[in-house]
C-alpha cells in the first residue's frame, strides 16, 4: 500500500491511502453543539479491512467523531455540522441517502452494552426484522451465524429463547456485536467497546475485532493506549477537537513525530 | 444523678439517629393501625350483619315480653345504670323495629328454639312464634308440621321467583324494547303470551298464609308469598349457622336490592362499577400513553411543552365534581344531545344519549385520571437509558420503529403503574357520578343478550353511590348500617381485586426478562 506522508498547517500529519483502499473519507469535518465548538477541520481517510483507532483525552472528540460517521447527531438539534464524510466515495450528508440504511451499513456498538429486554434469539433478529421479508429458516441461519461470528455461539446456543439481560456483562456486548454483525454492516464503529468489561472479556472482545477485519472495516475509539496497540493498524490522536497526527500504529507509538503526540503517549499530559 | 439518667437514656437510641427514626416509626405504625380499625371495622360490621345470631326472649320486672337481638349497650342518660338496644323487626306490629331496654329493668333473658325469624318483602322482619300456616285448601297445619311445610313451600316459591324474573329479564324485557324500536305486531303477541305466563306464575304464589304471633301476643296473618326467608336461630347449630351466613353472603353478592336500597343485595352495582372501571381503563389509556408519547418523545422541549406538562400536572388536582359538571355540560347535554338529535330522533323527547349513561361516566372519569396516566407514562419513558434508544436507532430503525419495538415495550410497566393509579381513584369516585350517569336503582345491568350486548346509554349502578344512597336516602339509617358496612367493604375489595390484576399483570411483564440488573 502507497503511504505517502504530508505536513498539515496545523502542524499534524496523516495518511493518504489509495483511494480504492478507503472505506470512509472525512474531509474538512467539523461539529459545533450551538455555540461551542467539539470538532475542527478535520481530513483523514479510513482504510478498509483495517482497524483503525481514535485516541486522546477525554473529551477531545473522539466519540463526537465516530457518531458523525453514522448520522447520530440527527437527532441532536443543537448539532451544526461542516465539511463531508464520504462512504465508498458517496457523501453520507446527501438528500438521496436514507439514514436508515446507512446506519445498516456503518453499524455500532456502544460503550456500555445495551441488549434490548427480550430473548437473545430476537436481539439478533432486531435488524432483520426491521427489514422485513425474511423466511424464518434463513433468519435461523443468519443469527446463527452471527453469533458465531461473534464467537457466542457455543455459549448461548442452548437458550437462545432466555432473555438477552440474563447474560454476563461481557456476553452482553458481544451479544450487540453479534446483533450489529447480523445485519451485514461494511463499517463497525466501536465507541469503547470494552470499558464496561472485565480483562478476560476485554481480551475475547479485542480478539473479535482482530478477527472481524477479514470482512469488515473498524473503527475503534479506545482511551486505553495499550488496546489501541494491541488491535489496531492505524492510529489517529485527537486533541481538543483537532486531529494531531494520524499514523500506522507502530509508527505512532514507537515513533511519533510530534511533541504533543509524544507526551500524550508516554503519559506526560499537562 | 441528673447525667447518669440521660447516659442510660441516650445508651437506648442508636447513635447518631437520634428521635427521628422514632419518630417515622411512630408515624408508619400510625397509620397502618388506622388502616387496620378501619378494616376491622368493616368486617366485623358488614360479614357480621349476615350471621344469624340467637334471638332473645327479654322479661321485663312489669312482665312485658320481647323477643329480639341484642344490638348495642350505652350508659342510660342521666349517669346511673346502662341501656340495652334490641332489634324485635315487627314494624307493622310495633311501629318500629328497635326497643331500648334499662338493664336493671330485665327479669329474665331466655333463648326458646321455637322463636322464628321471618325475613319479609315488606315490613322488615317479623320475630315471633309461628302459630299456624294455612294452605290455599284443606286444613291447617300447626306446630313442628307447619314448621317443615313453611321450609318446603319457601324452597317452592324461590323456585317459581326465580322463573318470573328469568322470564322478566329474558322474554319480556327484550320484547319490550323491541316494541319501542319498530312496534311488531308479532312482538306484540309474544309479549301477551308472555305476560299472561308471569301472571299465572304470580297468581300460584299467592294463597296461602302464616299464622303469626308476636312475643307480646298480638296476632298476624301474613300471606306466604311475601315471605323470603324462615330461620329458627336458637335452634341452629354453629355449622348451620355459618352455612346459613354463606347462603346470606351469596345472596347479599349476587341479588339485586330491594325496600329502597336498604336490603337485599347489590349484584348490579358490583356489575356497575367493574363494568365502569374496565370501560374507564379502556379509554384511558390509549389517551394517555400517545399523550405522553408526544411530550416526552416528540414534542420540541421548549417553554411550551414544559407548560403543557405543569398544566397537566394541575389537572390532577381539580377537584372531582368539577369533572362531573364538565361531563354533564360536554359529554351529555353537549354531545349526547347533538347524537340524540341525529340518530335517535324518533324516540325524542325521551333522551337516548342525551342524558347520563354508562359511557358519558366511563369518559368522564377517563378525563379525570388522564393526567395520573400521562405522569406515569411519561416517568416510565424518561428513565429508559439513552443507550436503548441509540442501540434501535443504529441498527436502522426508524424513530418510529425504536418507538414502537424498543420504547414503548419497555415503558410498559410504568404505564400500567398509572393504570393502577387511575383505577384505583376512578373505582372510588362518586361525586361526578351523580352528574353523568349513575342511578339509584338500575336492576338490569348494562350487559345482555340484546344487540348490542353492552349498553353504553343505559344508567347504571355502582357501589359508592350505592353507600351514599342507603345512607342518606334510605327511611331507617340505623337499619341499613349494617348493609353500608357490608358494601364498603365490598367497594374496598372491588378496587383491591383490580389493583391487584393490574399488578399481576405488571409483575407478569417485568419478570420475563428477568432482573432488569442495567435498567
Amino acid at each position: 500500500m502507497p503511504v505517502t506522508r504530508e505536513a498539515r498547517p496545523a502542524g499534524g500529519a496523516f495518511i493518504d491511502f489509495d483511494p480504492q483502499a478507503t472505506s470512509l473519507e472525512i474531509r474538512g469535518f467539523g461539529l459545533r453543539y450551538g455555540d461551542k465548538p467539539a470538532l475542527h477541520d478535520l481530513t483523514l481517510r479510513v482504510p478498509r479491512h483495517r482497524v483503525t483507532a481514535f485516541i486522546g483525552p477525554s473529551g477531545c472528540g473522539k466519540s463526537t467523531l465516530l457518531r458523525a460517521l453514522n448520522r447520530l447527531h440527527d437527532l441532536n438539534e443543537e448539532v451544526v455540522q461542516e465539511g463531508e464524510i464520504r462512504l465508498e466515495g458517496q457523501d453520507i450528508h446527501a438528500p438521496e441517502v436514507a439514514v436508515a440504511e446507512l446506519r445498516r451499513r456503518v453499524g455500532m456498538v456502544f460503550q456500555a452494552p445495551n441488549p434490548f429486554p427480550m430473548s437473545i434469539y430476537d436481539n439478533v433478529a432486531f435488524g432483520l426484522r426491521l427489514q422485513g421479508g425474511l423466511r424464518k429458516r434463513r433468519l435461523d441461519d443468519i443469527v446463527e451465524w452471527a453469533l458465531h461470528s461473534a464467537a457466542l455461539w457455543d455459549e448461548v446456543k442452548d437458550r437462545l429463547r432466555a432473555s438477552a439481560w440474563s447474560l454476563s456483562g461481557g456476553q452482553q456486548q458481544r451479544l450487540v456485536i453479534a446483533r450489529t454483525l447480523a445485519v451485514g454492516p461494511e463499517v463497525l464503529l466501536l465507541d469503547e467497546p470494552a470499558s464496561a468489561l472485565d480483562p478476560i472479556s476485554t481480551l475475547k472482545v479485542e480478539e473479535l475485532i482482530r478477527n472481524l477485519k477479514a470482512s469488515l472495516t473498524l473503527v475503534l475509539v479506545t482511551h486505553n493506549m495499550q488496546q489501541a496497540a494491541r488491535v489496531s493498524d492505524y492510529t489517529a490522536f485527537l486533541q481538543n477537537g483537532e486531529l494531531v497526527e494520524y499514523a500506522p500504529t507502530d509508527t505512532l507509538f514507537t515513533n511519533p513525530r510530534l511533541r504533543r503526540t509524544e507526551n500524550y503517549i508516554t503519559g506526560r499530559m499537562a | 444523678m441528673r447525667w447518669w439518667r440521660r447516659e442510660s437514656g441516650r445508651a437506648r437510641l442508636p447513635r447518631g439517629e437520634g428521635p427521628w427514626a422514632w419518630l417515622s416509626a411512630g408515624s408508619v405504625s400510625l397509620s397502618l393501625l388506622l388502616l387496620a380499625l378501619l378494616l376491622g371495622l368493616l368486617v366485623s360490621r358488614g360479614l357480621g350483619h349476615f350471621w344469624s345470631a340467637d334471638v332473645a326472649l327479654v322479661t321485663l320486672q312489669d312482665g312485658r315480653q320481647l323477643a329480639g337481638r341484642a344490638v348495642r349497650e350505652a350508659p342510660l342518660p342521666g349517669g346511673s345504670g346502662r341501656e340495652r338496644l334490641y332489634r324485635t323487626g315487627n314494624r307493622d306490629l310495633d311501629g318500629a323495629i328497635w326497643d331500648w331496654v334499662a338493664l336493671t329493668a330485665i327479669r329474665d333473658v331466655d333463648y326458646p328454639q321455637e322463636l322464628v325469624v321471618l325475613e319479609r318483602r315488606r315490613w322488615s322482619e317479623f320475630i315471633g312464634r309461628l302459630v299456624a300456616l294455612a294452605p290455599e285448601a284443606g286444613p291447617r297445619l300447626e306446630g313442628e308440621a307447619a314448621w317443615s311445610a313453611l321450609e318446603e313451600r319457601l324452597l317452592e316459591l324461590e323456585a317459581r321467583r326465580e322463573a318470573i324474573r328469568e322470564l322478566r329479564e329474558q322474554t319480556i324485557l327484550p320484547l319490550v324494547r323491541r316494541l319501542e324500536r319498530e312496534g311488531e305486531s308479532e312482538a306484540t303477541q309474544a309479549l301477551a303470551m308472555a305476560e299472561a305466563r308471569v301472571a299465572e306464575l304470580r297468581a300460584s304464589l299467592a294463597g296461602a298464609s302464616l299464622v303469626l304471633e308476636s312475643v307480646s301476643g298480638k296476632r298476624l296473618i301474613q300471606p306466604l308469598e311475601e315471605v323470603v326467608r324462615a330461620r329458627r336461630p336458637n335452634a341452629m347449630t354453629a355449622f348451620d349457622k355459618l352455612v346459613a351466613w354463606g347462603q346470606d353472603v351469596w345472596r347479599f353478592l349476587s341479588e339485586g336490592p330491594r325496600a329502597a336500597n336498604t336490603a337485599g343485595g347489590v349484584w348490579p352495582a358490583i356489575f356497575g362499577t367493574i363494568l365502569m372501571v374496565m370501560l374507564m381503563s379502556l379509554l384511558v389509556t390509549p389517551f394517555g400513553v400517545l399523550a405522553a408519547v408526544y411530550l416526552n418523545e416528540v414534542a420540541h422541549q421548549g417553554r411550551l411543552t414544559r407548560l403543557v406538562r405543569i398544566g397537566v400536572r394541575n389537572l390532577a388536582g381539580v377537584p372531582s365534581i368539577v369533572y362531573g359538571v364538565f361531563g354533564l355540560g360536554v359529554f351529555v347535554y353537549g354531545i349526547g344531545g347533538r347524537l340524540d338529535s341525529w340518530f335517535f330522533e324518533a324516540s325524542l323527547p325521551s333522551p337516548t344519549f342525551g342524558t347520563g349513561g354508562l359511557l358519558w361516566a366511563s369518559l368522564t372519569l377517563a378525563l379525570l385520571t388522564l393526567p395520573v396516566v400521562i405522569v406515569a407514562t411519561e416517568e416510565g419513558l424518561a428513565r429508559i437509558p439513552h443507550r436503548q434508544r441509540e442501540g434501535a436507532l443504529a441498527l436502522g430503525a426508524t424513530r418510529l420503529e425504536m418507538l414502537t419495538r424498543v420504547v414503548l415495550p419497555m415503558a410498559t410497566p410504568a404505564m400500567l403503574t398509572g393504570v393502577i393509579l387511575a383505577v384505583a381513584r376512578a373505582a372510588g369516585e362518586v361525586a361526578p357520578l351523580m352528574l353523568v350517569g349513575v342511578a339509584k336503582l338500575a336492576p338490569q345491568v348494562p350487559v345482555d343478550g340484546d344487540f348490542p350486548f353492552l349498553h353504553l346509554e343505559r344508567k347504571f349502578m355502582h357501589l359508592g353511590y350505592h353507600i351514599f344512597d342507603a345512607a342518606f336516602h334510605g327511611g331507617d339509617v340505623q337499619a341499613a348500617m349494617p348493609l353500608i358496612y357490608a358494601t364498603a367493604l365490598l367497594l374496598v375489595l372491588v378496587i383491591l381485586m383490580l389493583n391487584l390484576t393490574a399488578i399481576f399483570l405488571r409483575h407478569h411483564l417485568r419478570s420475563r426478562h428477568g432482573t432488569l440488573s442495567s435498567y
